[in-house]
């Protein structure tokens, strides 16, 4: 296997194994249009990291942060929906970002593949990220795993019952930043929450229990990176794209089977 | 009934945009003892099981719970996503780790021990409300609060959910403060009821409420007519299952 081949699997593999159970709780939330408005902002990321001359990744992780916290904040008015506030935060940090990399005439830098990823150039040193930064942010879902279940079921319960709701959600917030950080090399800005969505909507008529749901988004993530890339190097198409379209298949698959249905 | 006080609520306001939601409010609960918290709809009945719960803070006023007390929870009607796959025995235990022989015997003494594997999803309305109770109850609480325990269930499920809340009040000598809409069903089980509208309009045994003029204007005599309807007695009930039942006797699944 060429090398670079062996890079973009390992460095998809890790994306998808941390995206498919963090995924599952963005279903079962309803936060798909969230982490799509987090993932937007990653170009603004991405810009202020460069004006910073810090690291994009973690220029995107504090920008994600900054918009999530802005969107707690504007969420407590109720003049309008969160929906609308999403929307609004979405395409401005989407915009200012690109607006804000054209100002930067000295720095070249390659929309494109931040928009849809760039998974045949990954290098060791964003492999490392990669793999640190999903370790990092499974380690923590599992620590997390009880109080955040708990409250995704029903919050004010979980309140009662002694969960500190509040710490726990912006720490869910957290961890869907840096796996927006990281996945960003993989399928790019504007396909981040596929990743995150469709594995775990595929896994959910095979699963019987929260936590099986989570490991079968992640299989069925890793499937798609490698068919995915399989799929562009077969027909030379680009790779983001081809693994999204890949685990749409897997989901299309996955509705054909006889499910284990419960109902 | 002059059992230890778990829960006194003095003198609690609490306004939201400047428009009053609850006024002067004063309730106390003893261990062992049953209060009703009856209102019309927007009467603050959620809000003052909200302050009390701790999840709310009120402007004025103090809420005090006995020290060390737990409150064992029973929000109003709940749905779970269909997208979870989580089954009865799962959700009971989110809020307590518990053995699946505590989860039985919970479930047991709730009157719904068959449906434990079932997912959360596929049971009834009164099953989910049992659920919910079993829940509770694995806190081993002092003080249970029930926000509209019956809500989505039919009469005869109604009648029976209340006769368990009456059996568990007797079996654990907890406090139970509950919440309903109607004073008609609660009446049989209740020592205590509080009529609320923003304000206390009145309080004291359920009979005598039933009869205060407060209660009266705040109801209708269509409040009152269903009162006499319901003093009629069943000659046999249907259990959880739809199973007839001899009036006495309850499923303990």
């Amino acid at each position: 296997m060429d090398e670079f081949l062996a890079r973009a699997l390992l460095g998809g593999f890790g994306v998808a194994l941390a995206a498919g159970p963090l995924g599952t709780f963005v279903v079962w939330r309803r936060m798909a249009y969230f982490g799509d408005t987090l993932a937007h902002s990653g170009l603004l990321g991405v810009a202020l990291g460069t004006m910073l001359g810090i690291n994009p990744e973690l220029g995107v992780v504090g920008a994600c942060l900054a918009v999530a916290l802005a969107l707690v904040l504007l969420q407590r008015q109720h003049a309008l929906a969160t929906d609308t506030l999403l929307g609004i935060l979405a395409h401005t940090t989407l915009s200012l970002g690109v607006v804000a990399l054209a100002f930067m005439e000295t720095v070249r830098v390659d929309l494109v593949s931040y928009l849809f990823g760039d998974i045949l150039s990954i290098n060791i040193a964003d492999l490392c990220w990669i793999w640190g930064g999903n370790l990092l942010a499974l380690g923590a879902l599992a620590w997390l795993w009880r109080p955040l279940l708990a409250a995704t079921v029903h919050e004010e319960l979980a309140r009662v019952e002694g969960v500190p709701v509040f710490p726990v959600r912006l720490a869910f917030m957290l961890l869907i930043a840096v796996v927006i950080a990281v996945a960003m090399k993989v399928v790019g800005i504007l396909l981040i929450t596929s990743l995150l969505i469709i594995p775990a909507a595929a896994a959910r008529r095979f699963a019987r229990s929260p936590e099986g749901m989570a490991v079968l988004a992640s299989a069925f993530g890793c499937a798609a990176i490698g068919l995915g890339l399989w799929a562009s190097l077969r027909w030379d198409t680009p790779a983001g794209p081809s693994v999204v379209v890949a685990a749409t298949g897997l989901f299309l698959f996955g509705l054909a089977l006889p499910g284990r249905s419960w109902h | 009934m002059s059992a230890k006080t778990l829960l006194t609520v003095e003198n609690v306001n609490f306004a939201v945009r400047g428009n009053p939601i609850l006024q002067d409010v004063n309730l106390r609960v003893a261990a062992g003892e049953i209060v009703a918290l009856i209102g019309p709809n927007g009467a603050g009945k959620s809000t003052l099981v909200r302050i009390v719960l701790g999840l709310l803070r009120p402007d004025g006023g103090r809420v005090s719970l006995q020290p060390g007390a737990r409150i064992g929870y029973m929000p109003q009607r709940m749905t779970v996503a269909d997208t979870l796959p989580l089954t009865v025995q799962r959700f009971v235990t989110l809020g307590t780790r518990a053995s699946r022989e505590r989860v039985r015997a919970a479930l047991a003494e709730v009157g719904a021990a068959r449906v434990l594997d079932a997912p959360v999803q596929a049971i009834s309305g009164g099953e989910l409300q049992r659920a919910l109770l079993a829940r509770a109850l694995l806190r081993e609480p002092e003080l249970l609060v029930l926000d509209e325990p019956v809500q989505g269930v039919d009469v005869n499920g109604q009648y029976e959910l209340y006769e368990l809340i009456g059996d568990l009040r007797r079996n654990r000598g907890c406090g139970i403060l509950m919440v309903s809409h109607e004073l008609h069903l609660v009446m049989a089980t209740t020592d205590h009821v509080v009529c609320l509208n923003r304000h206390v309009c009145c309080s004291g045994h359920p009979d005598h409420v039933a009869r205060d003029p407060a209660y009266l204007e705040l109801f209708g005599s269509e409040g009152a007519r269903n009162l006499a309807i319901y003093h009629h007695h069943h000659n046999h009930r249907h259990d959880l299952h739809g199973v007839v039942v001899a009036t006495g006797e309850r499923d303990d699944g």
